[in-house]
């Protein structure tokens, strides 16, 4: 499961709707749980690289992601998924999606955008051991009120 | 040097976000880090050997592609970052995400 801050959930949707009708793009952070539960406590945008078809194609610099990671490595955070937008399109991984998904164990989240309205959003899990048999499966998606950042000590 | 380690291979490099290695160019780090942790050697290269195109290898904050490949120079406080690429996109025909929606 993922389980997203409703702060965070509200950013990403946010951002599908203000690079309409482009593609957004970003990257969830947060920590992994013993139980493999996924927890986002923030996220960070990230410019959409593909100028060339932004309206249905989204790409993350590598040196924008360093950039993001290194600050998360900062607050203790690590990076659990990343998330995107599918102007007038369903929030449904494509083609696309699967072939360039390439951080297996990570969630992948979509929203569709319907002239300028976040509608659904859904998250998907890359599952896998390698690319050959890599596969994209449907993951539970919860926004909780408010996840600490920080693990509560036991 | 520390190589910084993404999500999905800390699972086949000890579970460690990091690893310090020390080596005299790119091609030497990845080197002693596929010895140390044989099973990230294939999510890197292809069977050719070949880095996968989609893994980015970044020397500190420069694309080693746009260096001298894997024969770029490094030392000890410099830090490679290991990026898989990360891209998609809805289709603009035909695809799965229409038919599964």
């Amino acid at each position: 499961m993922l389980k997203i801050d409703q702060t965070c959930y509200d950013q990403l949707r946010r951002h599908g709707e203000e690079t309409y009708p482009h593609e957004c793009c970003g990257v969830l952070l947060g920590r992994v749980e013993d139980d493999d539960q996924r927890l986002v406590t923030s996220v960070a945008r990230a410019g959409n690289t593909r100028t060339d078809s932004p309206q249905n194609r989204y790409n993350i610099d590598p040196r924008e992601l360093i950039a993001i990671q290194r600050q998360a490595r900062e607050r203790g955070l690590d990076i659990v998924g990343f998330y995107h937008s599918h102007p007038d399109h369903p929030a449904r991984w494509s083609s696309t999606d699967l072939a360039d998904a390439h951080w297996l164990g990570c969630s992948y989240v979509i929203t569709r955008v319907e002239k300028g309205q976040a509608q659904e959003t859904n998250s998907f899990l890359l599952l896998g051991g390698e690319e050959a048999d890599k596969r994209f499966q449907d993951e539970p998606l919860e926004v909780a009120a408010r996840i600490a950042e920080t693990r509560t000590p036991a | 040097m520390r190589i910084h380690i993404p999500t999905p291979l800390r699972q086949y490099a000890g579970k460690k976000s990091s690893i310090d290695v020390q080596a005299d160019n790119v091609g030497d780090a990845l080197s002693a880090l596929t010895s140390t942790y044989p099973d990230l050697r294939r999510h890197l290269y292809t069977d050719e050997g070949k880095l996968r195109a989609f893994v980015n290898v970044y020397l500190n904050d420069e694309d080693i592609r746009y260096l001298h490949k894997e024969s770029t120079p490094v030392n000890e406080n410099d830090s490679l970052s290991i990026v898989p690429s990360i891209a998609g996109g809805s289709c603009a025909c035909c695809c799965p995400c229409r038919m599964n929606a």
